[in-house]
């Protein structure tokens, strides 16, 4: 159990992390979310006594962590996956932690093992890829098989394979009883992985539940509504039934419906009674991205612009046709559509052409 | 929303690994694992050691070809100053990379998450760091009196002569690396620190000679006499080197023992209120 109450760290006029208070619980694996330089690996840094918290306290077990007794057997981390001598071996490494906290020899290929490296456990780490490095990171954190465990971006750089390696080894250690607290960028990993959510943003704390409340709570489900094609009239006259019903209806560029507001069984009901024909009913659930972006939109301190390359172009001449005034971006009323519905049977452009007697225009 | 909420913890993790409680010992056979597995530890000691026996052998081979040894008074161990002078360099290098090689590549991040008590960790560095810099010196040093005593004739030295060209000579060097892993803690840089330690050394004797004047010429008596340079050929020698007011004997190791007791309690006190 991490506690964290009333957490704050100043670097001069810059306030890293701001009066952050949560607590992260056994059992499960909590993901730790928040945009670039938003203060997650400070915060985990003052978990792990490395950084002094300027106020406010972080417990594990109930106590600091320079006071816990037997710490690196209660507590295991992977702050920075370069964070080791390269030229020393990966053996020699993990050895040399092993020692340090009185753990027995033997543990260290043990742990070599469990991440794949016992072939390259004699070489030296300088000559790591991001994936072995990552690895071997994980294996520093699992060496004294701790109660409590800390990765900052765990995931980087590893393959598919590891990936998939390391969401089991997350849940197998939660399932364990034990205290997982991972951070991450990758979205739909930390939609598979985590169970808890915690997300900060500008240091300060923006959220505090579980995955499914928080995807629910910051995005709404809806469900696609497809009339048939070429009957604008149809759908005109479902439009109508479903916002006299209290649904909130929104076209969507190719011709189908979102639906907010109502449950599908309803949707199909309404549709029965208004004589409409339905090509789709489908539910959308909103991904933990969109409900991610939505929440964190106004604490993003590094936001890209579009590289315009204007230096680079000729002022535009005036009655000439060329690169005027870009366009300006349109800002979408609804989250971005995570998936696209598959395109009907037989209108699959892929496919090999058929003679099509409906011509698709142009858009 | 976000205020925490007390849960029943659940089944909590116990490891089969039996856990103890980790002491300096352990610190100790970690750092000596950090130390012998790296490739700068051969290189920095393995160049001292083949500066020593070389300069050493070669001072003594030209010297006894030569007709009569210059100083009629000194036994032949002071010729042992010149490999001393370019192993403190190595020394200094190693004692620096010790701890700030853990900076540079963050490694010290990893190393105070698996032992949070930090003056364990500097303190098993200096105590690993001081024996195996003591133990090559004083061996190198030996093998280099005991040649040089049997090519050159002169004077017989005495016992505590013997001592100080060998065991003084280990105390010395392995002090003065102290002083630079302290520093070493202090600066967090390896170049930084090296290039200080090594301006430590030289910058005393450079400033010397440019202090012409009468009003200075205390402060450039005491330079000279205290430079690190003068203080190795004080080990070896009977006499002080700048008049009476020198260090002789023993006193170079006593004034080296003190730079590294306070070198060392400051980056203690650094270290402990620093973030990493």
């Amino acid at each position: 159990m991490i506690e964290a109450i009333g957490l704050t760290k100043r670097y001069g006029a810059k306030t890293a992390v701001y009066n952050l208070s949560f607590q992260v619980r056994p059992g499960v694996v909590t993901g730790f979310l928040g945009p670039n330089g938003s203060g997650k690996s400070t915060t985990m840094r003052m978990i792990l006594g490395l950084d002094r918290p300027t106020a406010g306290s972080v417990t594990i077990g109930g106590h600091p962590f320079p006071q816990l007794p037997n710490a690196p057997r209660q507590v295991g981390a992977l702050l920075d996956a370069k964070a080791v001598h390269g030229g020393r071996s990966a053996r020699n490494h993990l050895l040399s932690l092993a020692q340090l906290a009185g753990i027995p020899a033997q543990r260290v290929d043990e742990v070599l093992g469990v991440v794949g490296l016992q072939e390259v456990a004699r070489q030296r780490s300088k000559g790591f890829s991001l994936g072995m490095g990552q690895r071997l990171g994980i294996a520093a954190a699992l060496l004294g098989d701790p109660q409590v465990l800390l990765f900052d971006e765990p995931v980087n750089g590893l393959d598919p394979e590891g990936i998939l390696w390391v969401r089991n080894l997350m849940r197998k250690l939660a399932s364990e009883g034990r205290t997982v607290f991972v951070s991450s960028h990758l979205m739909s990993e930390m939609a598979l992985t985590a169970d808890h959510l915690i997300v900060i943003g500008r240091g300060q704390l923006l959220a505090d539940m579980p995955v499914r409340e928080f995807i629910a709570a910051n995005s709404a489900g809806f469900a696609r509504v497809r009339t048939p094609e070429g009957e604008p009239e149809q759908r005109e006259k479902l439009t109508a039934a479903l916002t006299e019903a209290g649904g909130q209806v929104l076209s969507e560029p190719d011709g189908a419906l979102r639906v907010a507001g109502l449950p599908l069984p309803r949707i199909s009901d309404l549709a029965h009674g208004a004589d409409v024909r339905l090509w789709e009913l489908s539910p959308h659930q909103a991904s933990l991205e969109e409900a991610y972006m939505r929440l964190t939109q106004g604490a993003v301190d590094y936001r890209s612009t579009d590289d315009r390359l204007a230096h680079l172009q000729a002022p535009p001449q005036p009655g000439q046709p060329g690169y005027g005034q870009p366009p300006q971006p349109v800002i979408p009323e609804v989250p971005q559509q995570g998936w696209y519905a598959p395109p009907p049977p037989g209108q699959n452009p892929y496919a090999s052409p058929q003679p099509s007697d409906t011509p698709k225009d142009a858009r | 929303m976000t205020a925490p909420t007390p849960s029943p913890a659940p089944h909590s993790y116990v490891s089969p690994i039996p856990v103890r409680r980790a002491h300096l010992g352990d610190a100790l056979a970690s750092e000596w694992t950090k130390i012998r597995s790296l490739r700068s530890t051969m290189w920095t000691l393995g160049v001292m050691v083949l500066l020593m026996l070389g300069v050493g052998f070669g001072v003594a081979l030209i010297v006894a070809a030569a007709s009569e040894y210059p100083a009629e008074n000194e036994s032949a161990l002071g010729m042992g100053f010149f490999g001393l002078l370019l192993g403190s360099i190595c020394v200094m290098t190693l004692g620096v990379l010790t701890i700030a090689s853990e900076y540079g590549t963050g490694m010290i991040r990893t190393t105070l998450t698996a032992c949070p008590s930090r003056g364990r960790v500097l303190l098993a560095k200096a105590i690993v760091f001081f024996a195996l810099v003591f133990t090559i010196t004083t061996l190198t040093a030996t093998v280099v009196a005991v040649a040089q005593v049997a090519l050159v004739s002169g004077p017989e030295p005495t016992v505590d002569q013997w001592l100080r060209a060998t065991v003084g000579a280990g105390l010395f060097l392995a002090l003065t690396g102290l002083v630079s892993l302290a520093v070493g803690t202090l600066i967090r840089h390896s170049a930084g620190a090296i290039t200080i330690m090594i301006g430590v050394m030289l910058m005393p004797l450079v400033a010397a000679m440019f202090m012409m004047a009468e009003s200075l010429s205390g402060v450039r008596d005491w330079l000279l006499a205290y430079a690190l340079p003068s203080q190795m050929i004080a080990l070896y020698s009977s006499v002080p080197v700048e008049g009476a007011s020198g260090p002789t004997g023993w006193d170079p190791v006593w004034i080296m023992l003190v730079l590294a007791l306070g070198a060392l309690g400051g980056a203690f006190a650094v270290l402990n209120s620093r973030d990493v």
